[in-house]
């Protein structure tokens, strides 16, 4: 009889993986990794028929140490900052061939290869009207290299290179409106997800695919290593962050918004920066309940910008 | 004909790595209120539970053991125990 289960068990887990797993197990991502969870999400909602590429990153060098691959489908890398760039190539190229109904094509970036580095590729991409998703996972500072800071890094969050100390406070910039810098390109689509959301994600990637043109998308992905946080906490700081109103969660068609995520329940920022060791200073150092009350305005100012609650 | 320096031809070929002696924590599924919610399922950044119909489980050859699932079970139905090798 225990033969049989095991027989059965095997066939439902054979069956299981060809449907769901295209970024295979194996891969060495850290445990807890909110990167990978938004990475294999997108991919198995997108399907097989996809082709990927890749920036310098995280993702890139998570996925695939050589000799192994974690990716199911064609997938491409090739420097930091064209992505985007590459992924218009591989558009023309299929609409050359006369195949671009073929597969669907998936740029993809982490903060910094998306908001600092690969940005004149990416603002090309949309400017020339390619037909392809791309996809920004958002871990708020370069966690390959070290935790150094990028344009995406929170206000008063410990980076590496923007340290808390007698004198600062951590990263001394807000973090850059990256969707409405996507969205004044006049793109069909452009939406935020995060982690914790992940049927909310599922959603928009299946939306985003079928709209034809550039469509971009932001996921914001903790990161235990950077944000200093327990692995098993990664779903709910995600929460967190979107029920504080720090992250909001919503969708814009042409430029206008047409959705956004309510907040059911507003949490106060404290929760959300306790649980993160790049937030300890916040709590510490004299002085700190002003520079709390200032983010919790950022928050209140951003929940009345898009009209949260 | 040679393939081109730096490819993989193999998709997936990720799978010949087992990460599973990362673990230091290793999920029990006790399977007593499981509500089928695949919660489990769909938060594993590994993308390593499996199952259907109240019967889950978790390949410990990859599981890595960061204890999402454990902590995300609405019906606190899967336990984290310290691995003994």
């Amino acid at each position: 009889m225990a033969k049989d289960e095991l027989t059965v068990e095997k066939k439902i887990k054979e069956k299981e993986e060809i449907v769901e797993s295209l970024l295979t197990p194996g891969h060495k991502a850290c445990s807890g990794c909110g990167l990978a969870l938004a990475a294999r999400t997108v991919m198995n909602t997108a399907g097989k028929d996809i082709i990927v590429t890749a920036a310098t990153g995280c993702l890139e060098v998570f996925s695939t140490s050589y000799p192994h691959s974690a990716w199911k489908m064609p997938w491409i890398h090739s420097l930091f900052e064209n992505s985007a760039a590459v992924a218009a190539g591989i558009e023309v190229a299929l609409k050359a061939l006369g195949r671009e109904k073929e597969a669907k094509i998936i740029a993809q970036g982490g903060d910094g290869a998306t908001a600092d580095i690969g940005i004149g590729c990416l603002s090309g991409m949309f400017e020339r009207g390619h037909n392809i998703l791309y996809v920004c996972y958002d871990n708020e500072a370069y966690m390959n290299t070290g935790v150094q800071r990028s344009s995406l890094t929170p206000f008063e969050a410990w980076t590496s290179t923007s340290p808390s100390g007698k004198v600062s406070w951590g990263n001394p910039t807000e973090k850059k409106n990256m969707p409405a810098i996507a969205a004044a390109h006049g793109i069909p689509y452009v939406a935020t997800a995060s982690v914790a959301y992940l049927k909310d994600l599922e959603k928009k990637v299946k939306k985003a695919l079928d709209i034809v043109g550039p469509k971009y998308l932001q996921i914001h992905a903790p990161c235990p290593l950077g944000w200093a946080h327990e692995p098993y906490d990664t779903i709910k700081v995600a929460k967190l962050a979107v029920q504080t109103g720090l992250i909001p969660l919503y969708e814009m068609e042409n430029g206008v918004i047409t959705s956004v995520r309510k907040i059911a329940k507003k949490a106060p920022v404290e929760e959300y920066l306790k649980l993160q060791g790049r937030f300890r200073h916040l709590f510490k150092k004299p002085g700190f309940e002003k520079e709390l009350e200032r983010i919790q305005a950022m928050a209140d100012a951003t929940i009345k910008k898009f009209n949260l609650m | 004909m040679t393939k081109p320096e730096g490819t993989v031809s193999k998709p997936g070929s990720s799978k010949e790595y087992k990460t599973g002696a990362w673990r230091t924590k290793r999920p029990i599924f006790k399977l007593l209120k499981c509500n089928d919610c695949r919660i489990c399922v769909a938060v594993c950044p590994d993308g390593v539970v499996f199952g259907t119909n109240k019967k889950y489980w978790a390949d410990l050859d990859y599981c890595k053991g960061c204890g999402i699932c454990a902590e995300e079970c609405p019906m606190k139905d899967i336990e984290m125990i310290v691995e003994v090798k």
